[in-house]
This record gives structure tokens, C-alpha cells and sequence, in this order.
């Protein structure tokens, strides 16, 4: 861990961390933490909603982690972590006054804009509610900006539930319809069994499809799924909007890692529009 | 015509003493465990004098020509990028000290090179290397520090290999039109062995000026033209390119995929000898204590599985899948991204390939496009 500050050269390169320190640390499963940065000098590393940062741990490695909050004062980040492999592994484990390197911001952002005067769709499995929720937020802040907005949130069980005190909030609010499913519940669940596409008939009413701006984050097969649905129901494929995970290295399109067909992840996505990607979206293992 | 002259072969080592006297490192073709290896010049000695190569699919062989040519063989190996774009290399180091972690730069003065003997087809395959490294919204400073200054002399193509090169099919060969500073072809005839120069750029003028040298003649060129011309004619292999990057990404499930797939042996050999093959994996690594650490990029291969290794699981596990991956991107998404093929032709992955797989065969199988008449 990180415990003294860290200095880096003025001079500008696109691979030079920008030093952070950790401001606070809140635990949200088992092994998923959401943190918030600070920058350690006067940088304002940007971003918007759905977009990216490369988030270093000096001498283990780097990776790329969206951005899951909005910034209380400018300049900060939040980003919420699973503890999957040996770098975020030691994300989650740091603490409030560690310091780490970010690098960003990096790639595509939600389509927010374009969903102003538009009925939403904010559609999230698992880990996907990640960067769905600085989505989520922005929205919120400026709610008259939209109509109907609506948030469909599956997960493996209650205890996997990211953001549990946001959601109870959410749940209060008459101007938004969030519906939550559970691949297994246990005794005190009390909302939905099973995947998330089952949400999206159920919330049909809701929403007018030909006017609906639908973003979605989760597991490939959750996404293949959740698209289906949304077709049938006639939610334009240039409407449908989808964060992707791929391995990253750089972030700025070199390293190659991130490729799908013609797009570099990193800095063509994540965010894509369904229309784009669906040339190669039944095409296994592209 | 472009600006020419004409030197003896004498003078190649003026050339080598010019490039060296103003202080680039001189990189170009030296022989070395059997092959033609790109290495460090010091005098033209080095070269690989009356050498030329054999080459077939999975096979490379050196062989002594009959004559005295410096450049009288096709491409080893080695390419370019081995020195544009190097690996291992150290993006920044990190020292931990009492006061903090302090973050440095490593790269403060990179080699400024001279690149003597670069074939038409490494040529093309530098100006794509600028397309992915230097040209677009994101730059890498390594690539374009080391870019911006070498001083590339061409030599233009009357060796080539029958039965791997394509360069022709790819509009990358077998002449420069330009991107260089100085463009050799080498002319020897009985009696006589000549070099007809044709100058690139200001830099190249100024060099060319310190080396004995007359205006080229009319049958000089007509020489020059004819070996080139006759390059050019007698290359066998040939790719149908038109439609190409369609028809490819139209035929993602064609069974010639798992046909390839049960001969290809995902080594990434190919990947290493391509000339255009950029990409890369980044670790930090420390010493024993951890008070030292560089954050360092390495060459990477799109046929291994850690590549798309993705939240616990690789995403293109199969064979098939990866080597789809390697040859799509090279002729078909490569366009799409960067506005040219990812491929000159050099015919190197088919050399190295160790099982003889030929990326010309493959993708005109999948594609559906056949090739125009086929030469032996």
C-alpha cells in the first residue's frame, strides 16, 4: 500500500499517473468497496458519466475502473471496486489517507444529452450498476431534464445489492420507478426472482418505446437478453446504449487489448450505441 | 523522375561515415544465427555482403550469392518496429523515499537512428506504425520521439522472395515512391557496382553532398526501372484486396476458421516478425525490496488467451477465434480504424509461421475472393 505521497514529473505523458489520495472508503458487499479520490495537487481529471479512469497501484499495476458518483466538489472521483484480480485486490483494500495514481478521463460517456425530453432506461447486472449510477445521479439532479425515468437492477442475491442506501432512497422517490430482481433471494427479500429482462415487461407501461433512450451495464449474457427484450418491445437499436468491459492497458487506443472488430473500447466505447455493435454481437468470442 | 544520382559501391561507406558523423545510431542489415538480422552498423563490412535468402511457407535458409550485393536478399526476421517501438520498454520508474513515491520519466534522450536498407514494403509498414502510434488523438511519446528523427535510407527491390513476398497485391512494393531520405537501388553488372540515389528530403541532399557521386544517366534509371519493373513481375503471390474487408467480416463463421485453427499452433510467431503488429501488454515490475519499480511495456500477442483476459475469464479462448482475431484486424477492422491494411506484404508470417500457414491462402479461402492468375 501507498502510505507517503506521490510525486510525479510536470511534463506530460499519457502514461504518468496522476497522484490521488484516498478520502473515503465505503464497503458495499463482500468484496466491493466504492472510494473517494482526491486529487493530491491541482488537477482536475473530469469525468462524465460512463466514462473511465486508469486507477494505479504503484509496483502491483493499473486498472481501468468507471466512474460510479458524481464529484461532490469538482476535481473528485468516485469509483466503486470488486476485489477480482491482484490490483484490485489491493484497491479494495485501501484505506482513507492512501494514495494512488489515476490516470484518465478516458472513453465514451452515457448519452444523457440525448435523452433529454426522452423516457429512460437505466438497465444494470451485478457490478454494471457501477457506472449506470453516475448516470443514475445526473439524471436525478436535473430530473426535469426527462421523462420517465426508470431503473431495472438485477443481482445474484439481496447481500450483492451495490448502493443499498441509495436504492432505499430511490425507492421513495415518486418521480422515478426503480424495480430490483434477485437471482436468489433469501428470506427477507421481498422484490423480484429472477433475470433482469423479466423487469422490462413488467415496467412496459411505463415507458414509450420509439421515445425511450435505454442504458445498459451488466454480464454479456444479461446484455444479449435484456436487448432482445427491448426489440421486442421496439426500442430502436440506435437507442440502446451499452457499456463493455474488455482488458485495457492504455486506455488511449495503443495497446490494442480492448478490440472489438473496429472498435477500440477504450476510446470508441465503452459506451456504444447497439446499432454500431450489432454486426458482431452473436459473433462468439470476437 | 525524382531527383537521382549515381555513386559506386565504394561509397556506401561515406554514407555509413556521414550518418555516423552526425551522431545517429546506424541500424541496418547484419548477419547473424543464420538470418538476416537488423542491428547496429559500424562499418559496411557489417552488411550482408554477397547473402541472400531463401524463403518458403515455414521455411527461411541463407544462402551465398554469386556476386558481391549488400542488399541482394528479401526481409529476415527483424523489423523496424523492434527499434520505433521497443519492448521491454520502461514507461516511467518509481522510487519510494522517506519523502513519498517519486515518479520519474526514463526516456529523456532516446536514440536518434539511422535506418539503412529499409525495404518498400517496412517502409509502408512505418508510415502505418505513424497511423496507430503518432497520427492519431492519442500519441505515444516513445514512438513519436524516436519516430520524428530517423534518417531512413530505402533500398528499393530487386531481391525479393518468389513464394513469400506480395507487396505488389498490397500497393506497398516494390518501390518507395517517398517517405524516405535516400533511396538506393543497387545496380550490378559485370565490371561494375553502382548504387542509383534518389533523394527524399533536405537531409538527404545534404548527406548525398559528401559522398562522390554524377547525376544519373537515362540508362541508369532505364537500369534502375528494369529491376524493379522485373520484381514486380515475377512476384507470384497475390491477394485479391478489393472488397476484401467486407467480404472478410461477412464470413466470421466460415469454416475455414476451424480449418486454420486446427493447423495454427497460437505461437504469435507471426505476430513478432510482423512489421506492423503494435500491440502491447503493460506490468510493474520491482526489485527485491520494492523501493524501485517501473511501470514497463512489453510486446504482446493477440494468440495468447491472457490477451482478452477480462474479470476473471479469457474472452477468445479458442484457437480459431484468435487467429480470426489477428487476420481480421490485419485485413479487414485495421481499415476500418486507421484507413489502410495492417498488411504490407513483406510475407513474413509465412516464413516464420512454423506450421506454413499463409495468410494470402486464408484469407482468399474465407473471403471468397480468388486471386488473380497464380504464378509458381
Amino acid at each position: 500500500m501507498v502510505k507517503a505521497a506521490i510525486t510525479t514529473p510536470a511534463a506530460t505523458n499519457p502514461f504518468i499517473p496522476f497522484p490521488f489520495v484516498v478520502m473515503s472508503r465505503r464497503r458495499e458487499t463482500r468484496d466491493t468497496v466504492t472510494l473517494r479520490l482526491r486529487p493530491l495537487r491541482n488537477v482536475r481529471l473530469l469525468a462524465q458519466p460512463g466514462q473511465f479512469m486508469m486507477l494505479s497501484v504503484i509496483g502491483v499495476g493499473e486498472v481501468p475502473i468507471s466512474v460510479s458518483g458524481l464529484p461532490r466538489r469538482p476535481g473528485e472521483l468516485e469509483h466503486t471496486i470488486r476485489a477480482v484480480g491482484s490490483v484490485t485486490r489491493h484497491l479494495v483494500a485501501l484505506r482513507p489517507g492512501d494514495y494512488i495514481g489515476v490516470r484518465g478521463p478516458f472513453g465514451t460517456s452515457w448519452p444523457l444529452q440525448l435523452a433529454h425530453g426522452q423516457d429512460v432506461l437505466l438497465i444494470a447486472g451485478g457490478l454494471g450498476f457501477a457506472p449506470l449510477r453516475s448516470a443514475l445521479l445526473s439524471i436525478l439532479r436535473e430530473r426535469w431534464r426527462y421523462r420517465q425515468v426508470i431503473a431495472l437492477y438485477g443481482a445474484r442475491s439481496p447481500t450483492d445489492l451495490l448502493y443499498r442506501r441509495d436504492l432505499s432512497r430511490w425507492q421513495q422517490r415518486p418521480d422515478l420507478v426503480l424495480r430490483m430482481t434477485v437471482d436468489h433471494p433469501d428470506q427477507y427479500w421481498r422484490g423480484q426472482v429472477g433475470v433482469v429482462p423479466n423487469l422490462i415487461r413488467q415496467v412496459a407501461a411505463f415507458f414509450e418505446p420509439a421515445n425511450t433512450i435505454a442504458m445498459i451495464c451488466g454480464p454479456e449474457i444479461m446484455m444479449r437478453f435484456t436487448i432482445r427484450e427491448l426489440q421486442k418491445h421496439g426500442v430502436p437499436d440506435e437507442h440502446i446504449f451499452l457499456s463493455l468491459e474488455r482488458n485495457m492497458q492504455c486506455a488511449i487506443g495503443l495497446c490494442g487489448h480492448c478490440q472489438l472488430g473496429p472498435f477500440f473500447l477504450c476510446k470508441d466505447g465503452p459506451v456504444l450505441p447497439y446499432s454500431r455493435l450489432a454486426p458482431f454481437s452473436d459473433i462468439r468470442e470476437f | 523522375m525524382p531527383e537521382a544520382v549515381v555513386v559506386e559501391a565504394s561509397q556506401l561507406a561515406n554514407l555509413l561515415a556521414a550518418l555516423q558523423a552526425r551522431k545517429y545510431r546506424v541500424i541496418g542489415p547484419t548477419v547473424r544465427d543464420g538470418a538476416i538480422i537488423y542491428d547496429d552498423l559500424t562499418t559496411v563490412s557489417d552488411l550482408p555482403v554477397g547473402w541472400t535468402d531463401e524463403q518458403e511457407a515455414g521455411e527461411y535458409r541463407l544462402r551465398r550469392r554469386d556476386d558481391g550485393a549488400y542488399f541482394g536478399y528479401a526481409v529476415g526476421p527483424y523489423a523496424w518496429k523492434r527499434f520505433l517501438h521497443p519492448s521491454p520498454f520502461t514507461l516511467w520508474r518509481a522510487r519510494r523515499t522517506p519523502d513519498g513515491v517519486i515518479v520519474e520519466l526514463t526516456d529523456a534522450e532516446p536514440s536518434r537512428f539511422a535506418f539503412l536498407g529499409v525495404r518498400p514494403c517496412d517502409l509502408a509498414a512505418i508510415g502505418i506504425l505513424d497511423r496507430v502510434l503518432r497520427d492519431g488523438p492519442y500519441v505515444d511519446p516513445s514512438y513519436r520521439d524516436r519516430r520524428d528523427h530517423v534518417f531512413i535510407v530505402t533500398v528499393q527491390c530487386a531481391n525479393f522472395s518468389p513464394s513469400t513476398c506480395f507487396c505488389v497485391s498490397m500497393g506497398t512494393g516494390p518501390r518507395a515512391e517517398n517517405g524516405f531520405d535516400l533511396a538506393l537501388t543497387e545496380l550490378l553488372d559485370p565490371g561494375s557496382h553502382r548504387f542509383l540515389v534518389e533523394i527524399g528530403s533536405e537531409r538527404g541532399a545534404e548527406i548525398l553532398r559528401e559522398l562522390a557521386h554524377r547525376p544519373a544517366s537515362a540508362s541508369d534509371w532505364e537500369t534502375a526501372t528494369r529491376l524493379v519493373h522485373k520484381t514486380a513481375a515475377r512476384m507470384g503471390r497475390q491477394l485479391e484486396v478489393r472488397g476484401l474487408p467486407e467480404a472478410l467480416l461477412a464470413n466470421l463463421e466460415h469454416h475455414r476458421w476451424d480449418h486454420v485453427a486446427a493447423r495454427c499452433l497460437t505461437c504469435g510467431n507471426c505476430t513478432m516478425v510482423c512489421p506492423t503488429c503494435f500491440c502491447f501488454s503493460v506490468e510493474d515490475r520491482s526489485d527485491l525490496t520494492g523501493s524501485v519499480i517501473e511501470r514497463v511495456r512489453t510486446a504482446d500477442v493477440c494468440f495468447t488467451t491472457a490477451f482478452t483476459y477480462t474479470a476473471g475469464k479469457s474472452l477468445r479462448q479458442s484457437a480459431r477465434s484468435r487467429y480470426r482475431q489477428w487476420l481480421t484486424h490485419k485485413l479487414a477492422t485495421w481499415v476500418t480504424q486507421f484507413g489502410t491494411f495492417g498488411c504490407v506484404g513483406c510475407g513474413r508470417c509465412i516464413t516464420w509461421c512454423p506450421v506454413g500457414i499463409d495468410i494470402t491462402e486464408e484469407a482468399a479461402a474465407i473471403s471468397g475472393l480468388t486471386r488473380k492468375d497464380e504464378r509458381p
